[in-house]
């Protein structure tokens, strides 16, 4: 797990960083691996339980969903003008706003502020954007210190290891695992009671937020009215980041807006339930602006990043309502497929349903050409999502390009455009249904089943047993049914 | 009434016995059942495939050989899902034949549903030829339909002679999903057990599914581990207790 360094290395102009780019590879391996399916179980399976039974709690959770997905929408289809909006609140409560149009930007203009501040240790809270930059190598290039400071992501610093869910980072570990890292990186006796884990890094963690300069977040939710930021944390951490520090800085995707302070209940009831079952997050921070005179708290600087990195150019198509997304991470715990190949197999920084259908809108489908076909679309997805993202039909959408653009093979192609002219009569149809029926009753073993089916349908048999067709078909059993009716009549 | 069946390409050629079941059930709740010859395929496979234009040319046919049907009744729920999810869209550069596609798609019934939507049947004077155990898995696809397993459910349980235990993680999906269940195989292997092992931590003698692909991958995925329950659609259950209660009257 220690080869952050080598596997990382993305092609660049790549949106997204590219962890792991053999998806056949690692599917295969995953899904072997019992003991993560069980970990899965046990973690994402759970909480997607935790998630329907605390949405049920409410009087109208589906009218929720529906109404947080249509305030995503409306702004999403004027997004500039919230932008500006935000930009311009931001900058009334005293803090800076910057945009940046790709990832090596944001990391460029974070690094100049550290650099301007004199910033050598930064406390950061859990955020995925920050991921998405690959801001940690960018500040140690820069001869600055990151430090993660949520419990998971502190626990894959130390270990150079990355997320595998958007929620719950470190889920592909268990405390043994956890126990060892510790042992070596704190060189004490290993432990793997999660208290006594948690208890460590806690103790380690407090000292160092006293001696950061700067903190970095992520920003859960911008309000544009107000000039907000909403930061919604379990640990605690995040509060800290953002107010201990001299500096405050805030990175977010620019689809993290959303129009009023009174928009904000609608997504703070969704976000945790969705996420994890709980009716709230911990804590939930509304930052307004930095330190005024007068105030205790609070940094003396507060400056936003607002990052595009391939968000205009997905917002300008088809695609739009893929960056409703809130992060909320309840489209994984409901994936039958995440359950069984876990995070890492999706290769990239984002993982799961959103994952699979984020990736390639922002890395190219010719990167990622398995990502919208691994999926048997059985919607649990789209049932799960807060801002109801109808992830299914996206990914058929993306199958769809895939065809046009010529990225799936010919012969594919050739055998779907057969296939389709054959079901148009119906006598091609009952040709086919005879041939395969004639074909396949000739491969059965005594016990009635096909061990192994040919060519590619041999996936099929790799893994479970084929029915061999009975000697007749419906329509033969539907007329002997009903002549012999007519014969009694 | 009038209905009319979509049997489906897998179960036309697979589970003839599903369709027949249809047949035999729906008659026995006063329906008088037609089976058009001219019907092939939804053309679910190649719109879940990226290739919209095919799918279209099948779905014209659909609506044209279901024309004068009153009711469209398919005992798959993923081939009814296609229909309702998709069809009217598929025809959004035409107006007419989108006009059509919408009074098609209203018209146009998964069996459950049918039963307990439109008949409102009453199982509770049927019995089963022998007390049975059974689960049900929630195909995935009847989420399409607005509809969980429940009404499905609430059917079995009215039959006399029938148990019922639930399935844990019973709306997880199987890991059929079409060409899916080939291309990913590792992964949908990985799934399928998932469910046998589920069905068969229940102890119920039948897993109740009423899908056709759905059916046909949990089904093989049994036999290759050699769980103990057999798959069945619910069709097929009702079908035997029609049958047992009418011999059993005339005796
Ligand atoms: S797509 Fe929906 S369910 Fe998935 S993380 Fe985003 S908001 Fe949550």
């Amino acid at each position: 797990m220690n080869s952050v360094k080598e596997s990382s290395s993305p092609k660049r102009g790549l949106s997204l960083p590219v962890f792991h780019p053999d998806f056949m590879a690692e599917a295969h391996a995953a899904s072997a691996d019992a003991v993560l399916h069980a970990a899965l179980d046990n973690s994402v399976t759970k909480k997607d339980y935790g998630r329907r039974s605390s949405l049920a709690e409410l009087p109208d959770a589906d009218g929720l969903r529906q109404l947080a997905g249509d305030i995503k929408r409306h702004t999403l289809d004027h997004l500039d003008y919230y932008l500006e909006l935000l930009e311009r609140n931001v900058i009334k409560h005293g803090g800076a706003v910057y945009f940046a149009a790709t990832r090596e930007e944001a990391n460029d203009l974070i690094v100049d502020i550290a650099r301007r501040t004199g910033s050598k240790l930064v406390v950061k809270s859990k955020s995925m954007v920050s991921e998405e930059t690959e801001l940690n190598d960018a500040l140690i290039a820069a001869g600055i210190e990151p430090l993660e400071t949520d419990l998971g992501e502190f626990i894959l610093q130390v270990d150079n290891d990355h997320p595998t869910h958007i929620v719950m980072p470190v889920i592909h570990k268990n405390a043994a695992e956890i126990g060892h890292i510790f042992a070596r990186y704190f060189k004490t006796p290993f432990t793997d009671n999660p208290q006594e884990l948690a208890e460590m890094a806690r103790v380690y963690l407090r000292n160092r937020f006293n001696q950061a300069d700067m903190g970095i977040s992520g920003v859960n939710f911008a309000i544009a009215e107000t000039g907000s930021l909403v930061l919604c944390t379990n640990e605690g951490n995040g509060r800290m980041c953002t107010t201990r520090p001299r500096v405050h800085v805030a990175l977010m995707g620019m689809e993290k807006v959303i129009p009023a302070l009174d928009d904000l209940p609608v997504f703070l009831k969704l976000l945790a339930r969705s996420a994890s079952g709980q009716a709230l997050t911990q804590y939930t921070n509304i930052i307004t602006g930095c330190r005024r005179p007068g105030e205790h708290d609070g940094p003396e600087e507060l400056h936003l990043v607002i990052m595009d990195n391939g968000r205009s150019k997905i917002l300008a198509g088809e695609y739009r309502d893929t960056l409703r997304c809130i992060r909320c991470g309840a489209c994984l715990n409901a994936c039958p497929i995440y359950r069984k190949v876990g995070g890492r197999t999706y290769g990239s920084v984002y993982p799961g349903p959103i994952g699979a259908l984020l990736t390639p809108l922002f890395n190219g489908l010719e990167n990622h050409k398995h990502l919208p076909h691994a999926s048997s679309l059985c919607g649990a997805c789209f049932e799960a999502c807060p801002v109801k993202i109808n992830i299914p039909e996206f990914l058929i959408k993306l199958k769809r390009d895939e065809v046009q653009q010529g990225i799936t093979t010919r012969s594919e192609r050739t055998v779907f455009k057969l296939w389709a002219w054959g079901l148009q009569h119906a006598w091609s149809y009952r040709l086919g249904q005879v041939v395969q029926r004639v074909m396949l009753r000739t491969m059965g073993s005594k016990d009635g089943w096909i061990k192994k089916l040919p060519g590619p349908a041999a996936g099929w048999t790799a893994q479970r047993d084929f029915p061999i067709p009975p000697k007749h078909d419906f329509r033969y059993a539907y007329k002997q049914y009903r002549s012999g009716k007519n014969r009694a009549k | 009434m009038k209905v009319s069946l979509f049997v489906t390409c897998l179960t036309d050629l697979f589970a003839p016995d599903v369709g027949m079941a249809v047949v035999k059930t729906l008659e026995h709740f006063g329906c008088s059942v037609d089976f058009p010859t001219a019907q092939t395929c939804c053309g679910q496979p190649a719109f879940n495939n990226g290739y919209p234009a095919e799918a279209r040319a099948l779905a014209v046919k659909m609506i044209d050989v279901f024309h004068d049907a009153d009711y469209i009744i398919t005992p798959s729920g993923s081939c009814c899902a296609m229909i309702r999810d998709h069809y009217i869209e598929l025809f959004h550069d035409d107006p007419d034949q989108r006009k059509l596609a919408e009074d098609f798609v209203a018209r146009c019934y998964e069996y459950v549903e049918f039963l307990t939507k439109i008949l409102k049947v009453d199982l509770s004077t049927l019995s089963l030829p022998e007390n049975e155990t059974f689960t049900y898995h929630f195909t995935c696809h009847l989420r399409g339909l607005g509809a969980t397993g429940e009404p499905a459910i609430r059917l079995l349980k009215q039959l006399g002679g029938a148990q019922f235990t639930a399935l844990e993680k019973a709306e997880q999906c199987c890991g059929f999903g079409g060409t899916f269940a080939i291309k990913y195989s590792d992964i949908s292997g990985a799934m399928v057990r998932d469910k046998v092992q589920c069905g068969s931590k229940t102890g119920a003698q039948t897993m109740i599914v009423n899908d056709g692909g759905c059916a046909m991958n949990i089904g093989g995925a049994c036999h290759r581990m050699g769980a103990s329950f057999r798959v069945q659609h619910i069709a097929q259950i009702i079908a035997a207790a029609v049958e047992h209660t009418a011999g059993a009257k005339a005796s």
